[in-house]
């Protein structure tokens, strides 16, 4: 683990990606300590451009955008690592039983699986968004969750299947060892790279669906999140209005947060998998 | 029978498989809220309406068109039914017009906006994302950094931000719209260019965003065969350039295209809410307005569509996928 460490360090794209998204992170955490109001406050007319008091305008409402922005980037990214947790929790034990236990259990679980990479979750997301009335950020996190496991699924399957076959394993199991104890000790360090990445990416994907379900309509209530921003701004028609910072400041930061995100993904590839080392 | 016959009936059992289970999840999905659906979505949607007759009209519509009074089974029944029929109920919003005849003026247009973009970014993302494997060096480093921020965009950010630059700074293209409104849809160049020139920023964006992750992955893919032993070996035989690329790219291809298949239903969604930035005509602008609107039947007419529509688009993949890659070919013959 210590050895793999240090690789990460010297990697540029890794560390450029975690310093990103470190800065970004210690910026919305800090940031709202210092400035004490209500991000909600109505404090200026509506769409008022960039000056030195407000850094970034004011929205529709006359809310400091600068302020929103730091809460929608805390929210944001809050919800995005909780989607991650559960897709892959959910993936990995899906892909833990199927490749471990075989058999019929693993047709079951592989068709399911299959199936609901075809569905697109962004449909179930909105049919279950739909129907739920109360919607918190912890909700919204969840539902996205529950709705991006299968390609986790499948690729610890995959390699599951393959490591169950390894003399490490026969050995661990004719010692008498419980399964648990096996899939624990013998096989998740194997996969543990490859769940660390996947959970990178469910956290970004999970950034991304939040963004697309609050831009439907369909986002959190009573929170400030970055999709719920850009809703406000076409809602509203903030391009109509020319208020480009009612949106396109929301709109850089998720992409520099998925850009950070899918970097450090790459650069723990390239370490993990030296052979696209280019 | 013969083996790809085989492999068809296979796939073709599952894609059943998998759209029964769709329809279910759409139909049982928004029943799990408690209480009453219909008393509850006609509350909601009354709200706004004084006239009592109306409100009563839109209460016994959908209490006979969804059924309520009877057990979930025997209204899934009639769903089920329903469906067959190509009767997916009456929509609240636009009452009394057929959800049907909504979706069938709305598929045209976004048939036509995201079949060529999504296929168009497909073919340009993996002949870049080759072609900055294969040259490496500085191409590569611009390219793969700039594809991998284009891909962390979102669809629809990437749609906003050139709205706002080629349409209202620049005035280049249409702020809205499939076609200038004042215009009647008839076969002429005014309305075809009208048509064209609305079509191009949606068009333009879902492009952008497509060819961002393709090339990733097509790059990645290459550098992998790149690497791989017959590669080396080819090059010691003294083999050319050109062929061993040649080589190198058709394996790269076959893993985009199921990747195609795979993330189509992603493209779809993404691509979509493009719509309602443009207020194009397509589906994703209705289901923006179905959502605001608490339009129930419109939203479940619309989620059912893309879910079969990206059955459908997955189904046809796998079943070219099959002519196409030889391992394919070569499992159906151990088959036999």
């Amino acid at each position: 683990m210590k050895n793999s460490f240090n690789i990460l360090i010297k990697s540029p794209k890794f560390m450029l990606g975690a310093g990103i998204f470190i800065v970004m992170l210690a910026l919305v955490l800090i940031f709202p300590m210092i400035n004490k109001k209500d991000p909600l406050e109505m404090i200026a007319l509506a769409f008022q451009p960039p000056s030195s008091q407000l850094w970034l305008g004011s929205d529709n409402f006359g809310r400091d955008l600068f302020l929103e922005l730091m809460y929608g980037i805390q929210t944001s990214i809050r919800v995005g690592l909780i989607a991650g947790v559960f897709a892959t929790v959910i993936g990995l034990i899906i892909g833990l039983a199927s490749g471990y236990i075989g058999g019929i259990v693993d047709n079951l679980l592989t068709s399911i699986t299959n199936i609901f990479i075809v569905i697109p979750s962004f449909i179930i997301l909105i049919l279950i968004s739909v129907s739920i009335n109360s919607r918190s950020s912890l909700v919204t996190a969840i539902i996205i969750g529950i709705t991006s496991w299968p390609w986790t699924a499948r690729a610890v399957r995959a390699q599951t299947s393959s490591l169950r076959n390894r003399d490490h394993v026969h050995i661990a199991k004719i010692s008498g060892h419980s399964t648990p104890r096996i899939i624990v000790f013998e096989i998740l360090p194997y996969i543990a790279s490859y769940v660390v990445m996947a959970f990178v990416l469910q956290t970004a994907s999970g950034i991304l669906s939040e963004a697309s379900i609050s831009m439907l309509g369909l986002g959190p209530y009573n929170t400030i999140s970055l999709g719920i921003i850009m809703n406000w701004a076409l809602v509203f028609e903030a391009p109509v209005a020319g208020a480009w910072w009612a949106f396109i400041p929301a709109a850089l930061s998720i992409a520099l947060i998925t850009f950070s995100l899918y970097m450090m993904n790459t650069g723990m590839d390239e370490i993990f998998n030296p052979k696209i080392r280019s | 029978m013969n083996a790809y016959a085989k492999y068809f009936v296979k796939k073709l059992f599952w894609y059943l498989v998998t759209l029964v289970i769709a329809v279910s999840l759409n139909f049982f999905l928004p029943r799990m809220i408690e209480g009453n659906p219909v008393a509850m979505i006609v509350s909601q949607m009354t709200k706004g309406m004084t006239d009592s007759d109306t409100i009563k009209r839109v209460y016994e519509t959908f209490i006979q068109e969804f059924g309520v009074d009877k057990p979930l089974w025997q209204q899934f029944l009639i769903y089920v039914q329903n469906l067959f029929t190509g009767n997916l109920g009456t929509s609240f919003g636009l009452y009394p017009k057929k959800v049907t005849d909504i979706l069938a003026s709305a598929v045209p247009w976004t048939i036509g906006l995201q079949l060529p973009a999504i296929l168009v970014g497909w073919i340009l993302g993996n002949v870049l994302g080759a072609v900055a494997a294969y040259k490496k060096g500085v191409f590569d480093k611009v390219v793969f950094p700039v594809a991998l921020f284009v891909n962390s965009i979102p669809f629809f950010t990437l749609a906003i931000i050139m709205l706002y630059v080629f349409a209202l700074t620049l005035g280049w293209f249409p702020l809205s719209g499939g076609y200038d409104f004042q215009m009647i849809p008839q076969l002429s160049f005014e309305f075809i260019g009208s048509v064209i020139r609305h079509h191009t920023l949606p068009f333009l964006s879902i492009v952008l965003v497509t060819i961002g992750g393709q090339a990733i992955g097509m790059r990645e893919m290459s550098i992998y065969e790149l690497n791989a032993d017959y590669v080396l070996y080819s090059k010691l035989l003294g083999i050319r350039d050109s062929r061993i690329s040649r080589y190198v790219f058709r394996n790269a291809m076959l893993p985009q295209i199921t990747g195609l298949a795979l993330s189509i239903g992603t493209m779809v969604g993404g691509s979509l809410i493009c719509e309602i930035v443009f207020s194009y005509p397509g589906i994703g602008t209705w289901l923006f307005t179905a959502i605001r609107q608490l339009d129930y039947p419109l939203i479940s007419g619309c989620t059912l569509l893309i879910a079969l529509s990206v059955l459908l688009a997955n189904f046809t993949i796998d079943i070219i996928y099959g002519f196409i890659d030889p391992r394919i070919k070569a499992s159906q013959m151990e088959d036999q």
